[in-house]
């Protein structure tokens, strides 16, 4: 089947809107599996953990090779360290794509808006199709696009609980405000949550923690590839108004005809 | 600001009779909360705990999945040096033991340096004696310049520096601490430690905020398990490391688990901790702070670090010689008898066959990019 949804992101066109991570597995060998299972185009990588000389055993050589990187800045406590992890990572040729992570606070692990928002601009300016990791929050989300954003990644709860989508009313209201893409990043633990941003109108969702640390890896990837798909194809759908009335498909009173009364 | 008067408050408290009175029901409801605060840790140290011990590791389990993946990340010790200025009663490295004793020269660390990278490893402890005449900061700060091409992440285990030390250390590439408080009574640590400088408790116990303040990414702690009763000691190293997390949240904390091991010189554990305990303490320290790095050494038996592996560890080391020079030589005395004696590659295959990712590196060094 012809794919007629396309979501154009940085001068790509992506036929899939879920977006992977290559953390936490217990094998990387099996991210090409959930690679191909879950349909997934884009996936995120740490450059932190990554050998840059090639001296041992590296997670790149894992990622199939259509697949588009999009390296993160993880470990990055400021904007001047973001910067300097996406030259890194382009220097090394994993392209121009940068989700920006910058995280100061390792107990919650939430991400600072205001060095984001820096390095995204610093990073934009230089060519980069950054992404920025973000509390949904709109003020920090206009300081974003303002800065050059390619697209917003508000979490749905803390990076790497599986708690699903705590902060649904914040990310509404960035899906309604926002011109960019929002991309729902963090915090999704099923494929029902990752179902629900979809159908709320999010423009893709990346999920890592819920398909690594799943029992079967592959076959949660391929659950979570359809659910971001059904999400989708409902919203575009356009689902039905919601009542708090019941409204019968055969109403009772149709009978009545328009004016109501007896001839 | 320290946590001296916290260690203090806690040495006056009863914590073993409030530990005694806990019952199983409290320690059950503390698994059941989605946050456990201070009560509901002392109630998993509890023994009647120790009759959930099932549950608390299950509960472990999931939270360190959830947190960290199945992900184990691999370092090991480089003993650069055993010179010690101290009389540490339970240490082979103490001043009065007859041992050889030696420092490298810069030729010989970078030879040690290049037989652990050819293992692999990415992530190094640099572990001296505590001999600050023998061993000190300009010394350290020549062992880091030659290790760095080698290792991404290198933190240092050497005596308790000032917080501007620290800051020299960081800025030749050292990026983490380890520094053991031994034992948090201070009426003990002053009998283990009767000469040298490592008997100013204080000074010891705010090392690892000194750390903090200087920018190391890492600060890992600990009490040295035997010593006296292991439930109070890991109550007061949990509650150091939150007391840590708080202040410093950019600074991953870790806590180390050591069990007393043979070494040089006759002293003996007053109080062993079996396998059973040791698990206990670990699972309750990961239900209290589910985001801590928990690192279980080769002090403990192939077997039993193969069996706790998911159950809360994070980090371990491997390809361990305790001695000075001890990777590219052998037949020098170690600081204490080691019990997994397993290389690098085999302790890569054992986390391979159990499902888990070797992690030879999580660090990528800034200070030398564009």
């Amino acid at each position: 089947m012809e794919h007629t949804d396309i979501f154009e992101l940085g001068g790509k066109r992506l036929t899939s809107r879920l977006f992977t991570g290559t953390g936490k597995y217990g094998d990387d060998c099996l991210i090409p599996a959930v690679c191909e299972a879950s349909g997934s185009q884009v996936i995120t990588v740490a450059l932190r953990r990554v050998e840059l000389d090639g001296r041992a055993d590296n997670v790149m050589r894992h990622i199939p090779g259509h697949m588009t990187l999009l390296p993160n800045t993880s470990g990055a406590r400021t904007a001047d360290e973001a910067v300097r992890i996406a030259r890194l990572a382009r220097a090394m040729g994993c392209g121009d794509w940068i989700k920006i992570e910058v995280i100061s606070d390792n107990r919650h692990l939430l991400p600072d808006g205001y060095e984001t928002a820096r390095a995204t601009e610093t990073l934009a300016k230089e060519g980069f199709v950054v992404l920025p990791y973000m509390n949904p929050d709109l003020y920090v989300a206009r300081s974003l696009a303002d800065a050059g954003a390619a697209a917003i990644m508000p979490l749905g709860a803390p990076i790497g609980t599986n708690r699903g989508l705590r902060t649904e009313e914040m990310i509404r209201i960035l899906i309604e405000e926002m011109d960019l893409p929002i991309i729902v990043d963090a915090g999704i633990g099923t494929p029902s949550q990752a179902c629900q941003a979809m159908e709320m109108g999010a423009a893709a969702c990346l999920v890592n923690t819920a398909i690594a640390t799943a029992s079967d890896p592959v076959l949660m990837g391929r659950a979570f590839g359809r659910a971001v798909a059904a999400g989708r194809e409902a919203f575009l759908a356009g689902p039905g108004a919601v009542s708090s009335l019941a409204r019968a498909s055969s109403p009772l009173t149709g009978f009545l005809g328009e004016t109501g009364g007896a001839a | 600001m320290s946590f001296l008067p916290e260690a203090l408050r806690l040495h006056r408290e009863p914590l073993e009779e409030r530990m005694a009175a806990a019952t199983g029901h409290d320690a059950l409801r503390a698994l059941e909360r989605e946050r456990v605060g201070e009560d509901g840790f002392l109630a998993l140290l509890s023994p009647a705990a120790g009759q959930h011990l099932e549950a608390m590791a299950g509960r472990a389990r999931d939270l360190t999945l959830r947190r960290f993946g199945r992900t184990v990340s691999l370092f090991t010790p480089l003993y650069v040096s055993n010179h010690c200025a101290n009389h540490c009663r339970y240490c082979g490295f103490a001043a009065p033991n007859s041992i050889p004793r030696s420092r490298l020269t810069m030729d010989e660390v970078r030879a040690e340096g290049e037989a652990i990278a050819a293992t692999g490893l990415r992530q190094l402890l640099l572990l001296t004696g505590e001999s600050p005449a023998r061993a000190g900061v300009e010394y350290l700060e020549d062992c880091v310049r030659v290790l760095r091409p080698l290792f991404p992440s290198i933190a240092v285990e050497v005596f308790p520096m000032a917080t501007d030390d620290y800051r020299r250390l960081a800025a030749a590439g050292v990026d983490g601490l380890t520094v053991f408080q031994e034992t948090y009574d201070p009426d003990l640590y002053a009998d283990l430690h009767p000469a040298g400088p490592k008997r100013d408790y204080t000074w010891r116990l705010d090392t690892p905020m000194r750390g903090a303040e200087a920018g190391l990414r890492v600060v890992n702690i600990g009490a040295l398990l035997g010593l006296t009763g292991w439930r109070r000691e890991i109550f007061v190293t949990g509650l150091h490391a939150a007391w840590l997390m708080k202040r410093y949240p950019g600074v991953d904390v870790a806590v180390s688990l050591p069990r007393m091991r043979p070494h040089a010189g006759a002293f003996q554990p007053a109080s062993p901790v079996s396998d059973r305990e040791l698990v206990q303490a670990m699972t309750a320290l990961r239900i209290f702070l589910p985001r801590l790095s928990i690192t279980i050494s080769t002090r403990e038996t192939p077997s039993f670090r193969d069996n706790i592996l998911p159950l809360g560890v994070t980090r371990m080391s491997a390809g361990v010689s305790t001695a000075v020079g001890g990777h590219a030589k052998a037949g020098e005395t170690g600081q204490f008898e080691i019990s997994d004696p397993r290389s690098v590659a085999e302790v890569c295959a054992m986390l391979k066959s159990r499902g888990y990712q070797p992690v030879f590196k999580d660090w990528e060094p800034l200070e030398a990019s564009a």
